[in-house]
C-alpha cells in the first residue's frame, strides 16, 4: 500500500513571459519506509514537486492537473487550514540552504521544542525539551551542545539540526531538498550516513532531491531523473544504474566525474535548458540528444516498459 | 606544453593572518591564521589544482597570487619576481598579465555593462589599440570562449544569459588581455554538472590555444583530477601534500587526503 502517490501532477508559474509549465504530468509513488531520488540539474521542476507536495508553492503557481493521494487524501484538495495538520506533523521537509534557515537569537535546542510545541499543545515544554534531547542522539549532536546558539555550530550540526526538527513531529514523510549541497564532501558524507541511519531506524519515507546523481545513489531505493519538468526515466535504483535507458540519464552518468573510472575526454554540448513556457509537443531532451531521430522533436515519447521495476520516456525503444 | 623547467608562481613560506576589527563591545581582536608557511611552485603551461574545504585557504591562496591580498611573510614570485612589494607602473603590468575568474558569475559581471563592455574594458584600461582592433579582440575572445557567432553577443546583458554563457563571458573577459597566469576560483561551482564540463574543456582548450598557465581552486577532488596536472591539497592553511594529480588519487600519503576520497560519492556497484 502506497503512502503516497502522485498520479500526473502538473504545476506551473505565472510569469511575465508567460505560463511557465514547470512540472509536467509526473507520476510516481512511494510505500512507506521507502526512499525516492529526484535528480535533475537547476530548473527541471524537482523543487517544485517537493513545494507541492508542502502545499508550499509562491502565490504565482498554479496547479493545473493530477492528483496528490497521501493516505489516501488528495492533498491538493485541502484548505489552507485542513493542509497545515499534514505539514510538519506527517509531510516535513529539510530546506535547501538550511543552514540560513535557523534564527541566530534563540538557542538551537529551544527552536526545535518550539516546532514541537507549535504543533502539540498537549505536551509540557519539559516533555518538548526531553523529545529534543533524544532527537539530538538521533543526529548525532551531543547534549553538550543543546544550549548553544546556531553561530557556535558548525555547517555540519546546523544541518544536523535543520534534520532534528524535521524529525520533530515523527512525520511519516521527509522531503530533503539538496541537504547537503552547501557543505564539504567530508561532511556531507556524514549527513548523509545521519539522514539514511535515521531512515532506517524510524522507517519513514523519503524523497531525497538532489543534482548529484551518486549521493542519490547512495542514499535511495529508486530513482526519477527529471528533465525540463518531466519525469524521463524511473525505477529501482539498481536497475536504472545498470541498464540506464535515456539517453539523458547516460549523459548524466557519463558526465560524473568519479575518482575511480578512467578518466575520459568528455565532450559536452552545451545545454540550454528547452523553453518552458511554449515546450515542444515533441521530445523535450532532442535537441541536446546524441541519438535523436528527426521524429524525436515531432512526437510526444511515450513511456517504455523496461522492467516491472523500470521505465523511460523515449521513443528510441520501441 | 607543460614546462617543468620553467616556474611561473613560486609560493616560498607564505603566511597571512586576518584580524577581525576590534570594537568596544567585541574587546580584543581575534586572530584567523588563513595561510601559515605555505610553499609550492606552479610550472609554466599546466594547470595546477588546489583542493581543501571551505575555509582552508585555497581562495586567500588565489587572492594573493593575484595581489588582492598581500602575504604577512615569505616571499611570492611571479616570473621571478617578488610581487609582494610592486607599486605603480610594475603592478599595472603585473595585472596585465594575471588575471582571475570568480565562483559566481552573478556577481561578477556588471549587470549594466552589456557583454561588449564587459569584455572590452580590460583593453581599456591597459590602452590597448584602436576600437578596431579592440573589437577584434573581443570577437576573438568571445570566439574562444564558445560563444559564437560573437556578434551575437555583444549587447547581450548578464540577465539575458544562462549561468554557463555569463561564465564563459567572465571567462571571455580574463583572456582578452591574453595573460600568462589566470586563477580560476571555483569557476563551476554555481553551474550543473554537464556546463561545468564544458567549462573545463573550454580552459583546457585555452591552455593549449594561448598557453596560458592556471591555477584552479576547487573543493572537488574530481574535477581537480580531470582538470589538472598535478594537485595540491590544502587543510587548515597548510599544504598538506602536492604531486602529479593521478598520483594523488591513486597513492594519498595525507591522512587528510585519503579521507577527501573516501568520503567522495560513488556509485556502490
Amino acid at each position: 500500500m502506497a503512502l503516497l502517490t502522485v498520479e500526473n501532477l502538473s504545476v506551473g508559474y505565472h510569469t511575465r513571459k508567460g505560463f511557465l509549465k514547470s512540472v509536467q504530468g509526473v507520476s510516481f509513488a512511494l510505500a512507506e519506509g521507502e526512499s525516492l531520488g529526484l535528480v535533475g540539474e537547476s530548473g527541471c521542476g524537482k523543487t517544485t514537486i517537493g513545494m507541492s507536495l508542502m502545499g508550499l508553492l509562491p502565490e504565482n503557481a498554479a496547479v493545473t492537473d493530477g492528483r496528490i493521494l497521501f493516505e489516501d487524501t488528495d492533498l491538493l484538495k485541502l484548505s489552507k487550514k485542513e493542509i497545515r495538520q499534514v505539514r510538519w506533523k506527517k509531510i516535513a521537509m529539510i530546506f535547501q540552504a538550511a543552514m540560513n534557515a535557523l534564527n541566530p537569537v534563540h538557542r538551537v535546542s529551544e527552536q526545535i521544542a518550539e516546532a514541537i510545541l507549535a504543533h502539540d499543545t498537549e505536551i509540557s515544554e519539559e516533555t518538548a525539551m526531553k523529545q529534543v534531547e533524544s532527537l539530538f542522539q538521533v543526529v548525532g549532536i551531543p547534549p553538550g551542545r543543546m544550549r548553544d546558539y546556531p553561530h557556535q555550530y558548525s555547517g555540519g550540526m546546523k544541518q544536523r539540526a535543520i534534520i532534528a526538527m524535521a524529525l520533530s513531529c515523527n512525520p511519516s514523510l521527509i522531503i530533503a531538498d539538496e541537504p547537503t549541497t552547501a557543505l564539504d564532501v567530508i561532511v556531507q558524507d556524514q549527513i548523509l550516513n545521519a539522514i539514511k541511519d535515521f531512515q532506517k531506524r524510524l522507517n519513514v519515507s523519503l524523497i531525497f532531491i538532489s543534482h548529484d546523481i551518486a549521493v542519490v545513489a547512495d542514499v535511495c531505493d529508486s530513482i526519477g531523473i527529471m528533465f525540463a519538468g518531466q519525469l524521463v526515466e524511473y525505477g529501482n535504483v539498481k536497475d536504472v544504474f545498470d541498464v540506464p535507458m535515456h539517453p539523458y540519464t547516460r549523459s548524466l552518468l557519463a558526465s560524473y566525474l568519479t575518482l575511480d573510472k578512467d578518466i575520459v575526454q568528455l565532450d559536452s554540448k552545451p545545454g540550454e535548458t528547452p523553453d518552458l513556457v511554449n515546450p515542444t509537443p515533441g521530445c523535450r531532451f532532442s535537441e541536446r540528444c546524441t541519438v535523436s531521430k528527426a521524429a524525436c522533436s515531432l512526437n510526444t515519447p511515450e513511456w517504455i516498459e523496461i522492467s516491472p521495476t523500470h521505465k523511460a520516456l523515449c521513443n528510441q525503444f520501441k | 606544453m607543460k614546462d617543468p623547467n620553467t616556474v611561473i608562481v613560486q609560493l616560498e613560506s607564505i603566511s597571512k593572518t586576518f584580524r577581525t576589527r576590534t570594537s568596544f563591545l567585541k574587546g580584543a581582536p581575534k586572530e584567523v591564521v588563513a595561510l601559515n608557511r605555505v610553499s609550492f611552485e606552479i610550472f609554466k603551461g599546466e594547470i595546477f589544482g588546489l583542493v581543501g574545504e571551505s575555509g582552508s585557504g585555497k581562495t586567500t591562496t588565489g587572492r594573493l597570487i593575484v595581489k588582492l591580498e598581500t602575504p604577512d611573510s615569505g616571499k611570492l614570485l611571479v616570473d621571478g619576481n617578488d610581487i609582494t612589494q610592486i607599486k605603480g607602473r610594475n603592478l599595472k603590468n603585473f595585472r596585465k598579465k594575471v588575471q582571475m575568474i570568480f565562483q559566481d558569475p552573478y556577481q561578477s559581471l556588471n549587470p549594466y555593462l552589456s557583454v561588449y563592455d564587459s569584455v572590452s574594458e580590460p583593453l581599456i584600461v591597459h590602452n590597448v589599440g584602436d576600437s578596431a582592433t579592440r573589437k577584434d579582440r573581443v570577437r576573438q575572445s568571445l570566439k574562444d570562449v564558445g560563444l559564437s557567432p560573437p556578434d551575437d553577443f555583444f549587447y547581450r546583458y548578464p540577465h539575458q544569459m544562462s549561468g554557463g554563457q555569463r561564465q564563459r563571458v567572465a571567462i571571455a573577459r580574463a583572456m582578452v588581455l591574453k595573460p600568462e597566469f589566470v586563477v580560476a576560483d571555483e569557476p563551476t561551482s554555481m553551474l550543473d554538472a554537464s556546463i561545468a564540463i564544458h567549462i573545463f574543456n573550454i580552459l583546457s582548450e585555452l591552455r593549449k590555444k594561448l598557453n596560458v598557465t592556471f591555477l584552479f581552486i576547487t573543493h572537488s577532488l574530481a574535477a581537480a583530477r580531470y582538470l589538472c596536472d598535478r594537485i595540491g591539497v590544502i587543510y587548515k592553511g597548510e599544504m598538506v601534500e602536492t604531486g602529479a594529480a593521478e598520483d594523488i588519487i591513486q597513492n594519498p600519503q595525507h591522512p587528510y587526503t585519503q579521507a577527501l576520497i573516501q568520503a567522495h560519492p560513488r556509485f556502490r556497484h
